[in-house]
């Protein structure tokens, strides 16, 4: 974004520009800001890892902790443009608990009356008609923010009540358990997850995606005479992005079912549980894989599509877009929308975790969800931030938390030490911030 | 806007009693209020002069499900066995409301007041007012830190025994994770409390180790879930019993362990006799939920409010202890018992019709357990 030409770190003396590492790292374009955060990323999961007596870089926890970060990590991705449009949604939490609940009745007490319980269309439908109540709720507060002209900060709060008690009207308070078998499958578990040999096809996809991508960027390039990046550059890009993908899911392909599940499994399938057992791969978790798509076309949406340029032009400055022609009014009810959606696939994504939806549900959620966005760069100004950076964001946050809780730090200092890290992050950020400028 | 604020913070209020009140219910195993008719000495001076009694009672909001279904029916049954009249007031979650409908009910000529606090602390006003009036007051459920009054709830130290013992008597020895509800609850603390006292011995002598214990913030499920999955990778899965503090977090916990083949395998303990609950108790993958009945909370708090009513001093109704609150008052107190439900008596919660069958057993397999057939 804006501060790709910031020095990745602050040397006491400036280098002369020519010999500088940075000077290096400017050769790849790579987004420094990401790479401070993956950096901070990586020093807060060795310092877990060693005082967790090497406990927290397992591929088990790490699998844990993937699943952990999913649904935050779905809907952080819609908050950036939330808030890149100069906008804040507080409801994200509510909306959660009235869209799962209304999932979870639908496929608990009300399909089963028509075509019976645990039909195979039953998660789907469920599904749908979560995305599509997600879908109206966001738009009718996008409505209220852009037509009526009552700010987002106010009319999400409403929102944030409104939706609360909605949810517990719904079902009285009462917990809504069992889920549908099928759509249990959205929340991971042991049953949840594609197994090693899909996570090495989804692997390797990205690998030559990586490289196509690379590929394509060069021959844009060409074609409309821009500078070209040093080959060695493109190289090095490539096999560092492909080892890093291909080495993720060796690493969590190690994490085997647990011996009583693995066996349930070979002995489902007709075969004989040999007597040194089996190792079977959990493989990548569905709410992971489900994540990673949804970063991926938010990234999309957000870089490549006009409404997503239009998102950051208004957010830069509204006054300049409106009169540019974009109709400034329809877009911030889309950006609402967008995140009605992605908050119904982050319910689902909660409700089939937890097999039940309770009124509680996604309490305190919307503080994660714009915590895990500014962590990951957007600025509350408007204008600025990026879906990668967000996904980075919720996976701080919740490495901070899983971590804590393996070290066994007790919840209240948890908090403490989440809010501390929230507020650093960002203060970092705008230190390195003015210094670009 | 001004209409606008005042709906929004009535809102907030609601759903922040709806937040509060988990689920509370009761039973009843040892102690009965009996209705005491006996010494009718002296009427207060609140009295609306003819002879009926009269009892109060101020609900704070009577939206909730719980409030008109279990107990108002046990409150109108007691005072009618008694023929004493029942009024009252519903303040919609408003603690100023709450303040006037008292002042209502004692001007309607209530002999005896029975109140849902909106807000223990906001509503001390009213009942320093009403027991200045000689009009004796019960904290029904919430505590009100006044000693003047007669605290009913159900005893929360003894929920945490409950859920102890039913884990410790299926596994004496070996790994336990404590899954506690949120730390700034008074509750939370009193079952663990509890659960310590039922414990501690075996902790001491190293027959059990804790070797996993968190707050749960607002006794989330998916927060408990989260814990325990981190307690199940840092023990590589050597857990042996789950001592969780309430049903819905005991829910989180069985999923966690369901994701590594352990549900049904590890007992898990909890409260409230949710439905969810109940029904993982028939199948197996919860070892207890202690119910407690809200019907016998209210029909003690009716023969209570009766007793008082007639002029019985506080520490002579019937079932009183007292009990040191955290406010640093010693409180007159009815501390009821609750039941723990296992899979061997779950006919209590049928003949109740707390649940029914279809609820209790669904996906139980038949010939497993005797209430389902």
């Amino acid at each position: 974004m804006a501060v790709t030409d910031a020095p990745p770190t602050a040397p006491p003396v400036k280098e002369p520009e020519d010999r500088s590492f940075g000077r290096l790292l400017r050769a790849t374009e790579i987004d420094t800001r990401l790479l401070g955060m993956l950096a901070a990323l990586v020093i807060i999961w060795v310092g877990f890892h060693i005082w967790s007596d090497g406990t927290f870089l397992t591929p088990r926890n790490l699998w844990n902790l993937s699943v952990q970060t999913a649904a935050v990590a779905i809907m952080a991705t819609g908050m950036v443009l939330v808030i890149v449009s100069r906008n804040i949604d507080l409801s994200v939490g509510s909306m959660l608990a009235v869209i799962g609940m209304a999932m979870a009745l639908l496929q608990a007490e009300i399909l089963p009356d028509w075509i019976g319980f645990d039909h195979p269309l039953t998660w789907i439908i469920a599904l749908v008609a979560g995305i599509i109540l997600g879908a109206l709720l966001g738009a009718f507060q996008g409505v209220i923010v852009a037509y009526v002209g009552v700010p987002s900060f106010i009319v999400t709060l409403g929102g944030l009540l409104v939706w609360r008690g909605v949810a517990w009207a719904l079902a009285s308070g009462r917990t809504i358990a069992p889920m549908d078998s099928t759509f249990q499958l959205l929340g991971g578990g042991s049953r949840g997850n594609i197994g090693a040999f899909w996570s090495w096809v989804i692997g390797i996809v990205a690998c030559i995606g990586i490289v196509l991508l690379l590929l394509n960027g060069r021959r844009q390039r060409i074609r409309f005479g821009f500078k070209l990046r040093p080959l060695w550059a493109e190289i090095t890009l490539g096999v560092i992005g492909c080892a890093a993908v291909l080495g993720a899911i060796a690493y969590l392909n190690r994490y085997l079912l647990p011996d009583q599940v693995a066996r349930q499994r070979v002995e489902a399938a007709g075969d004989v549980w040999p007597a040194e057992g089996i190792g079977i791969s959990f493989g990548l978790a569905n709410p992971v894989l489900i994540a990673i798509v949804v970063a991926l076309v938010m990234t999309f949406v957000a870089t490549r599509l006009r409404f997503g340029r239009y998102v950051f032009a208004i957010g830069g400055n509204p006054e300049a877009a409106e009169l540019g022609g974009i109709r400034t009014k329809l877009t911030i009810v889309k950006t609402f929308a967008v995140m009605g959606v992605l908050v119904a696939i982050g319910a689902a994504v909660q409700v089939a975790r937890l097999n039940a939806a309770v009124s509680g549900l996604g309490q305190l959620t919307e503080l994660y969800v714009i915590a895990a966005a500014v962590i990951g760069g957007t600025s509350l100004a408007g204008g600025i931030g990026t879906i990668p950076g967000a996904v980075l964001g919720a996976l701080v946050m919740q490495s901070l938390q899983s971590g804590m809780v393996l070290v066994g730090v007790d919840a209240p200092l948890q908090d403490i030490a989440v809010g501390v890290v929230l507020v650093l992050a960002v203060a970092i950020d705008s230190f390195y911030r003015r210094r670009a400028t | 806007m001004k209409l606008r604020t005042k709906l929004l913070a009535l809102l907030a209020v609601f759903v922040l009693i709806v937040a509060a009140c988990g689920g509370d219910d009761d039973d009843a195993g040892t102690d009965t209020t009996a209705g005491d008719g006996g010494v009718a000495t002296t009427a207060d001076g609140g009295g609306g002069g003819d002879d009926e009694l009269i009892v109060g009672v101020s609900w704070n909001n009577y939206n909730e499900e719980r409030w008109a279904k279990s107990d108002e029916p046990a409150i109108k049954a007691a005072l009618d066995a008694a023929g004493a009249q029942y009024i009252s007031t519903d303040a919609g979650s408003s603690a100023e409301q709450q303040l006037a409908d008292v002042e209502q009910l004692i001007s309607q000529g209530a002999d005896a007041l029975i109140i849902l606090a909106q807000d223990g602390t906001a509503i001390l006003p009213a009942v320093a007012s009403a027991l200045e009036q000689g009009v004796p007051v019960i904290a029904y459920d919430r505590l009100i830190e006044d000693p003047g009054a007669l605290y009913i709830t159900f005893d929360n130290v003894e929920v945490g025994r409950m859920q102890a013992r039913a884990i410790y008597e299926l596994v004496p020895e070996g790994n336990y994770v404590f899954i506690k509800g949120n730390q700034a609850d008074a509750n939370a603390d009193f079952l663990r409390g509890g659960q310590e006292e039922v414990l501690q011995e075996a902790l001491d002598s190293g027959a059990i180790v804790n070797v996993g214990e968190s707050y749960t913030d607002n006794w989330d499920p998916a927060v408990a879930q989260t814990n325990m999955e981190q307690f199940l990778t840092q023990n590589n899965n050597d857990v042996d019993a789950v001592v969780a503090s309430n049903d819905g977090m005991a829910g989180g916990v069985v999923e966690a362990l369901r994701a590594q083949g352990l549900a049904g395998i590890v007992p898990v303990s909890g409260q409230d006799g949710d439905a969810a609950a109940l029904n993982r108790v028939a199948l197996g993958e919860q070892a207890v939920s202690v119910w407690k009945d809200a019907r016998e909370l209210g029909k003690a708090a009716g023969e209570a409010a009766v007793a008082l009513a007639q002029g019985t001093p506080l520490a002579d109704v019937a079932g009183t202890v007292l009990f040191d609150s955290p406010g640093g008052n010693q409180m007159t107190s009815i501390l009821l018992a609750p039941i723990p439900i296992t899979q061997d008596n779950l006919q209590i919660v049928l003949d109740a019709e707390w649940i029914d069958q279809a609820t209790l057993c669904q996906g139980v397999a038949a010939g497993t357990v005797d209430v389902c057939g």
